[in-house]
C-alpha cells in the first residue's frame, strides 16, 4: 500500500528561505539547501520550493538553488513560483527538479498545463491552487474560489471546477492551498481538501494551516489527502519530520519510517 | 565506471548525481559502440515506452544493449528501462527489447483492486514497500518495511515467476524488481529513494553480474 507523504514547503526569495504568514510580511529564516538536507536526513518524503522572488533578475538564482539541492538530496522535489512557459519548466527540470508547480500563470493560460504535461509528463506537472472560501454563487457554486498572485487577486473561478479542469488538461497532482488557513497553524481546510480529493482521480496534496501533528492526521484521513504539506511547524523547530511521522504511524496512518 | 545509456528518456542527471553521492563515477553515452564496450550499464527511462523504443531502434542503442546483454555486461534498468527489457508493452505498438520474457501492463483501477477502493489512483506516485520475492545480491540489505519511490502507470509482468525478485502491493501485488543472469531492473527509482536507493546503486557497482 502506498504511504501517505509528508512534504515540506520552502519559500525561497532571492535564493534565501522565507516563510510567509498569511502571504504578507515575509522574513528570511535561512539557507534553503541546508534546510533541505536537514529534512532529508529526518526522513522527509518530498520537498517543494516556492520561488517568491519578485524581480526577474533574481530568478536565475533559483536554478542555482535547485542544482545545489539536487546534488544533496535524493528524494523527489518540485519547484513552483513564476513558471510561465515550457522553457521555464524544462530549465528547472534539467537543473534537477522532479516536478514543476504551476499556479497563477496556468489560470491566465490553461494551455500551459497541457504543454508542460506533454513536454515533461503528467507525473512532473503539478497544479497548485490558492483557494479562498466565498459565498456560493452561480460562478462559484462550490463556495470556494481560485485566487492568484499570492492570494491578492480573485479570479471568479470555481475551485472545484478548476481542479477537475486541471486534471483534464494534464496535471498529475494537485496542491490544495487554503488561503484562509495559510499561516494560521490552526489546521488544514479539511472540508475543502476532501471535496476536491473525492472529485479527481489524481493525488491531492493538502496545504495551508498545519500547526500540530493532529492536523496532518485529520487531513490525511478525514480530508482524504494523499500528502500533507508542512512549513512553519518544521522550519521553526517546533517539530521534526520524525515527530510528525511517528504521530501518524501511531494512529495507524501508513508512512515511510525506514530511511 | 558506470555507463548511463542516454536516449533522451528522462532526467539522466539525477541518476548520475545519485551515483556520485555513493562515490561512483559515471558517463552518459548515445554511442552504441560505447554501450557495447561498457563495463557496467545503467538503462534509465521516464516517459512513453513507444517513443523510447523508437529512439532505441533508430539510434542503434537497442541493438547495442542486446549485444552488451549477450556478452554478460551487468545492466541495471530503471523505471521505463525495467519495462522495455520485456518482449512487449501495452504502451507501445513496437516490440520491446525481449531480454526477459514477459509483457508490460497498465494498471487498471477496476481490475487491480478487489474490491475497488477510492484510494487507488493511476499513476502510482509515491513511496511504497518493496518485498523480496527471491534472493538477489542487489537486494541483500533489503529489510521488511523498506520503501522506495515510484512514479508509473505501467508495470513489468515477466512470464517466468523465477524472474521476479521483488513485489509491491498496489491494489494487488505487482513485480517491482526483475532480473535474469546479468540483467537486473527496478520499476522504482533508486536515485530518488533516499539512503536505501543509494545503497542499491552502490551494490550494483559491486555486482558480479550473476544471480
Amino acid at each position: 500500500m502506498l504511504s501517505k507523504r509528508v512534504i515540506a514547503c520552502l519559500d525561497v526569495r532571492d535564493g534565501k528561505l522565507a516563510k510567509s504568514i498569511k502571504f504578507v510580511d515575509t522574513k528570511d529564516i535561512g539557507d534553503p539547501v541546508e534546510k533541505a538536507e536537514q529534512y532529508y536526513h529526518q526522513g522527509l518524503d518530498e520537498l517543494v520550493f516556492y520561488d517568491i522572488t519578485a524581480s526577474s533578475s533574481g530568478r536565475g538564482i533559483m536554478l542555482d538553488v535547485v542544482e545545489a539541492v539536487a546534488s544533496k538530496i535524493f528524494i523527489p522535489f518540485s519547484v513552483g513560483g513564476g513558471i510561465r512557459s515550457v522553457n521555464d519548466a524544462t530549465a528547472l527540470r534539467l537543473a534537477g527538479a522532479e516536478k514543476i508547480n504551476v499556479n497563477s500563470a496556468a489560470v491566465a493560460n490553461p494551455r500551459l498545463i497541457t504543454e508542460i504535461s506533454r513536454a515533461l509528463g503528467a507525473q512532473s506537472t503539478v497544479l497548485s491552487m490558492d483557494i479562498l472560501q466565498v459565498e456560493p454563487t452561480d460562478t462559484t457554486p462550490s463556495g470556494y474560489e481560485i485566487v492568484i498572485h499570492g492570494g491578492r487577486t480573485r479570479t471568479g473561478l470555481d475551485a472545484l471546477a478548476w481542479a477537475r479542469r486541471g486534471e483534464e488538461l494534464g496535471a498529475g497532482e494537485l496542491v490544495i492551498n487554503s488561503i484562509d488557513a495559510d499561516g494560521t497553524r490552526a489546521g488544514y481546510e479539511v472540508a475543502l481538501t476532501r471535496l476536491i480529493a473525492e472529485a479527481v482521480s489524481i493525488p491531492v496534496i493538502a496545504s495551508g494551516g498545519a500547526g500540530k501533528p493532529e492536523h496532518l492526521h485529520e487531513v490525511l484521513t478525514a480530508g482524504k489527502a494523499d500528502a500533507a504539506l508542512v512549513a512553519s511547524m518544521v522550519h521553526y523547530g517546533d517539530y521534526t519530520v520524525q515527530d510528525l511521522k511517528s504521530h501518524l504511524a501511531s494512529r495507524g496512518v501508513k508512512v515511510r519510517q525506514r530511511y | 565506471m558506470l555507463t548511463i545509456v542516454d536516449y533522451n528518456a528522462g532526467n539522466l542527471r539525477s541518476v548520475q548525481r545519485a551515483c556520485g553521492a555513493v562515490g561512483l563515477s559515471s558517463l552518459f553515452t548515445q554511442d552504441p559502440e560505447v554501450v557495447r564496450r561498457a563495463d557496467r550499464l545503467v538503462f534509465p527511462g521516464v516517459g512513453n515506452a513507444e517513443s523510447a523504443m523508437q529512439t532505441l531502434n533508430e539510434t542503434g542503442l537497442g541493438e547495442a544493449l542486446r549485444d552488451a546483454h549477450r556478452r554478460g555486461t551487468p545492466i541495471l534498468g530503471i523505471c521505463v528501462g525495467a519495462q522495455l527489457i520485456l518482449d512487449s508493452s501495452e504502451e507501445s505498438r513496437l516490440p520491446c527489447l525481449g531480454l526477459i520474457a514477459g509483457k508490460t501492463r497498465r494498471f487498471s483501477v477496476s481490475q487491480h483492486s478487489t474490491p475497488p477502493t477510492d484510494s487507488l489512483k493511476v499513476p502510482h506516485i509515491g513511496w511504497n514497500e518493496v518485498r523480496r520475492a527471491r534472493a538477489h545480491f542487489l537486494l541483500e540489505e533489503l529489510e521488511p518495511g523498506d520503501e522506495f519511490y515510484f512514479v508509473h502507470s505501467y508495470y513489468p509482468d515477466p512470464t517466468d515467476p523465477e524472474d521476479v525478485y521483488a513485489v509491491t502491493d498496489y491494489g494487488k501485488p505487482f513485480c517491482c524488481a526483475l532480473g535474469r543472469d546479468n540483467l537486473f531492473a527496478t520499476q522504482f527509482h533508486p536515485e530518488k529513494s533516499g539512503r536505501l536507493g543509494l545503497q542499491l546503486l552502490a551494490r550494483f557497482s559491486r555486482w558480479s553480474g550473476s544471480c
